[in-house]
């Protein structure tokens, strides 16, 4: 499958310009694709309200003050190397070798789960020092915008937990595989997300 | 333990609704009832409730349409009608704090529950018919959007009895809509109810660009496709762009509201702005989400009435894509006033007036399609041609809007006022109903009362122009929207003539009653045998009526535009069925189910129940990942079973232009 | 509706040989250029090895570049014509983004320098 969103089938069978109904593989991977274009236009709307109150500190902190940027680097060296361990995962699962696939899950897991980690340490030490997302429009901004992404990575870890549960319990079948799919497309999005947010949230904000 | 409920929550003490939810609850219970009585739930829960047939799905939406379309028209009577009446001295009948709720409610429901459902049930009725295929591309999810918006829509009205609607207006701008002005759950209730369908009609966005880009009959390329379908491309492709950010926007609401976050609120840098910016980067699009497919059905309607190929198909898909491009581009005339500068202004002022341009090349293309054809004077036909008229002039009155000079003098006058109605009945109501009387037929096997049909029709275009001219008018001469107390006394003749024709657009509901009503009884008369009751043009009218499950029993093969017209212009033999066995997706009760959660879900957030709305949204996610686990989803129909309905409807010549 | 889930050509659901090393090699170069792309923005803002006014333009660039070296090497989007539905669908998607957040920006700091200054609270 190469993780591919038409899996490079020829046009005649992609459904594209006469060929008939695709593929249920192509349709499914196709639809959640454009999901995901829905989110990231959901997340331009967050990232729109940051972008204007982002300077509205109501005398309280403000980012430079508050970030810690050796945690963002890790941050977002785990979930970079997360998509990578996805990828392969993806690849193992495509060369049926589903032992192989469990483990780049759980280091997949592993990562996502170090990443929320760090950031909710972060959003802890924040509110521990009246940094809170009540204290002004820009850290309300902040911790929604970064947040609703820690929520996706959050419902990512969930969700692969069940495609490894229907993986154990099914095997590597055609509508696991397409889940599957679906799964790694959104675990791709969350860390295309990710770069918006570390680049306009926090690199620029200094 | 009931967080914000109590029984101080129900108006014992305001007669209006509870007598008017009285009513409405105990129809409920007698309709609930007889079925009962008559032993039919199994079938609505297996022929209806748990259907994921896009057929039956777009009739339950043209249903829930119709039935708040009562709901929110009689909340435009009660304000007429107070319009009318407090004038001066006068005070009316309704003070402001319910004034306030009923023009809020007045158009939520209009838009979300009324337009959107009646728009999207006709996409799901006749998309997947007219591009030549057996369903959409995620059956259940189509049931699941439905089932949420219907879960928004009754919450809606539950704020009729159980506590109060939001006073904000339709907009839920702030500073009003934040707590310190807003404390009750009026706002609630409105932010979780749209919500919810709104995450319904996001998943209809992503089902329908699906299909129509990658589920099509075999050799139907894209400028093969009916216009209805382009339209109904640019429709879902604004709603998966647009929807996302109303979600953002009331999320941040949401926040503002219960952890006491400052996105928009007055104090701590919170920008109000940024909400009426955000909301009408989404609320643009949004009528063009309304009025696309409304163009798309015209499209259809005026070519099979004028007997001709649409004229000009290319430049109108180039037109429909344009509008949906450019429908982005010019969200801020909905503020000019709000102290932006002249560059911005004059900027989104050139781009609205730049969009009535493809609007303005479809008008003449459905001109040249009835210019020397021979017109039938249908009911759909005559809701095209008064359509046709009456959108015009709503255009022309918007592109006056988009001068900014303009609108700083009409901007939230009644002008405004008229000018949306102008658009949104003559052009989305219209549509609807030109699109339920065409394709009646079709999904019931009979067709409509003509007659009733067209009186109807008389009634809506009569009573439209008594009731929304005269606030032409009032606008200009200084009436603001929204006024539950008139000062002037020489605005009041004007408002009686518009709450006449309120009582006329009234008539004209009736009429559509009495439609439904006669044409039910007197089937027989009208049956339509031949599938093809109109002399149609696309691949909908090659189906028996009401077309199997399954629609085609063999896809058919395309080589034109108008796929059927050529069909039956060349008298092809149809396609016989191979005795083959297809595989239909089985029905669920996931759409349903889930929907009910949601609604506990919503009711318990709104009155700040946590333990409730915990289980709710818990048990609504159970829902999800049992379904998310089955593989089991097809059923097969066996060619034998498929042979013998394709021979029943050959013994009833069903359809005709087979029985050559 | 489970139209033709088999693929072309008889072979078993994705599985591809001739793609076998081709896929990790993509995983892991994506990999290596996103590492490179972030610590290049580390350093870019953190350092003045970038003249200081040209920093957020350089932010952004370096950003525009990692999320391409995403949908390429780990999404694998192309450039062949099975893929043109996806890559449109991107582009709107981006086109809408761009609205959105620089539609938003140019608005609001356009009515913020038209309100009335705050007085000091």
């Amino acid at each position: 499958m190469a993780a591919a969103i038409t899996g490079a089938v020829p046009a005649e069978l992609a459904g594209g310009q006469g060929a008939g109904p695709a593929p249920t593989r192509i349709v499914v991977a196709y639809g959640f694709w454009i999901f995901i274009i829905s989110d990231i236009v959901m997340f331009s709307g967050l990232f729109a309200a940051y972008a204007v109150l982002s300077g509205n500190t109501a005398g309280g902190p403000t980012g430079p003050e508050l970030f810690n940027l050796r945690n963002v680097f890790i941050e977002t060296l785990c979930l970079l190397l997360s998509s990578y361990t996805c990828g392969l995962g993806a690849l193992s699962a495509e060369w049926r070798r589903p032992g192989r696939f469990l483990i780049f899950a759980a280091l997949t897991f592993v990562l996502g789960a170090a990443f929320l980690a760090i950031e909710f340490s972060e959003f802890a030490r924040m509110v521990s020092e009246g940094a809170g997302p009540s204290r002004s429009a820009f850290l309300s901004a902040f911790f929604t915008l970064v947040g609703m992404h820690g929520t996706h990575v959050t419902i990512g870890l969930l969700w692969l937990i069940y495609v490894v549960a229907q993986v154990v319990a099914k095997g590597l079948r055609p509508a696991v595989l397409r889940r599957l799919l679906c799964f790694s497309l959104f675990w791709h999005a969350l860390d295309i997300i990710w770069i918006g947010v570390m680049t306009l949230v926090y690199l620029m904000g200094d | 333990m009931l967080g914000k409920l109590s029984w101080e929550a129900i108006p014992f003490n305001e007669p209006l609704p509870l007598i008017s939810m009285g009513v409405v609850v105990v129809v409920i219970l007698v309709v609930l009832a007889i079925v009962t009585v008559k032993g039919g739930w199994p079938y609505v829960w297996r022929e209806w409730l748990t259907s994921v047939d896009h057929k039956r799905i777009g009739v339950m939406y043209m249903f829930l349409g119709f039935i708040m379309l009562l709901r929110g028209f009689s909340d435009a009577i009660m304000m007429r009608t107070q319009q009318a009446l407090a004038v001066g001295n006068a005070q009316g009948y309704l003070p402001p704090e319910h004034y306030d709720q009923i023009f809020s409610a007045h158009g939520t429901i209009m838009i979300f529950f009324v337009a959107m459902p009646l728009v999207i049930g006709l996409m799901n009725f006749a998309v997947p018919l007219q591009l030549g295929v057996r369903d959409v591309a995620f059956p259940v999810l189509n049931s699941i959007s439905f089932w949420l918006t219907a879960a928004g829509a009754f919450l809606i009205n539950v704020s009729l009895v159980v506590g109060n609607f939001a006073r904000t207006g339709w907009m839920g701008y702030p500073p009003l809509s934040e707590l310190p002005f807003s404390p009750d759950v009026g706002v609630d209730y409105y932010l979780w109810s749209l919500q919810i369908s709104g995450i319904g009609t996001l998943l209809t966005g992503v089902n329908f660009v699906t299909t129509i880009l990658k589920l099509r009959a075999p050799g139907m390329t894209y400028f093969r496709m009916p216009v209805f379908c382009w339209t109904a491309l640019a429709a879902n492709l604004l709603i998966v762009a647009a929807f996302p950010i109303l979600t953002a926007t009331f999320v941040m609401l949401l926040l503002d509201r219960y952890l006491d976050m400052h996105f928009f609120t007055n104090n701590a840098g919170g920008n109000q702005m940024m909400y009426v910016n955000l909301f009408w980067a989404w609320g643009h699009p949004e009528v063009y989400i309304l009025i696309l497919p409304a163009f798309g059905v015209f499209s259809e309607v005026v070519a099979t009435f004028s007997g001709k190929g649409l004229f000009s198909y290319r430049s109108m898909v180039l037109a429909t894509l344009g509008i949906c491009v450019l429908s982005f581009m010019v969200w801020l005339h909905h503020f000019f006033t709000m102290g932006a500068g002249a560059d911005v202004n004059a900027f989104f002022g050139v781009m609205s007036a730049i969009i009535a341009v493809p609007t303005g090349v479809k008008v003449f293309n459905w001109l040249f399609t009835m210019f020397r054809g021979r017109i039938v004077f249908s009911t759909p036909m005559l809701f095209a041609i008064g359509f046709i008229v009456t959108f015009v002039i709503g255009g022309l009155t918007g592109v006056l809007l988009a001068v900014p000079p303009v609108d700083f003098v009409l901007h939230n006058s009644v002008f405004l006022v008229a000018h949306f109605h102008n658009v949104i009945i003559g052009g989305v109501v219209f549509g609807a109903l030109a699109g339920y009387n065409y394709w009646f037929p079709k999904a019931f096997g009979f067709t409509l009362d003509e007659r009733l049909g067209k009186a109807s029709f008389w009634c809506w275009l009569v009573g439209f122009y008594l009731a929304f001219m005269p606030l032409y008018l009032l606008g200009m001469m200084g009436m603001t929207r929204r006024l539950q107390h008139i000062a002037d006394p020489g605005w009041q003749p004007l408002l009686l003539v518009a709450e006449f024709g309120a009582i006329v657009i009234f008539c004209g509901i009736l009429c559509q009653i009495a439609q439904l009503y006669v044409s039910i009884r007197t089937r027989e008369r009208r049956r339509d045998l031949t599938g093809d009751p109109w002399n149609g043009r696309t691949l909908e009218w090659s189906t028996p009526s009401p077309p199997p499950a399954y629609n085609f029993a063999v896809l058919p093969r395309v080589e034109t535009i108008d796929a059927f017209w050529e069909m039956k212009r060349t008298e092809a033999s149809p396609v016989e069925a191979t005795g083959e066995s297809i595989e239909m997706p089985r029905n669920s009760p996931t759409g349903f189910i889930t929907a009910f959660f949601a609604v506990i879900t919503g009711f318990a957030l709104i009155w700040h129940i946590w333990w409730m709305a915990i289980l709710g949204f818990l048990a609504a996610a159970v829902t999800i990942l049992v379904f998310g686990w089955s593989d089991d989803r097809q059923r097969e129909i066996s060619g034998s079973e498929i042979a013998q309905a394709e021979r029943a409807q050959s013994r009833l010549g069903r359809p005709a232009w087979r029985q050559q | 509706m489970d139209v033709d889930n088999r693929p072309p050509h008889g072979r078993t659901p994705g599985v591809e040989e001739y793609e076998s090393g081709a896929g990790l090699l993509s995983y892991t170069v994506g990999l290596a250029l996103a590492i490179l792309a972030t610590i290049a923005s580390f350093v870019v803002s953190q350092t003045n090895l970038l003249w200081p006014p040209g920093i957020t333009v350089g932010l952004v660039v370096l950003a525009i570049a990692q999320i391409g070296v995403h949908l390429v090497f780990f999404l694998h989007l192309g450039s062949g014509p099975d893929h043109t539905n996806n890559i449109l669908a991107l582009a709107f998607g981006v086109l809408i983004v761009f609205l959105v957040i620089a539609g938003s920006c140019w608005i609001i700091a356009n009515l913020n320098a038209n309100m009335m200054p705050i007085p000091p609270q």
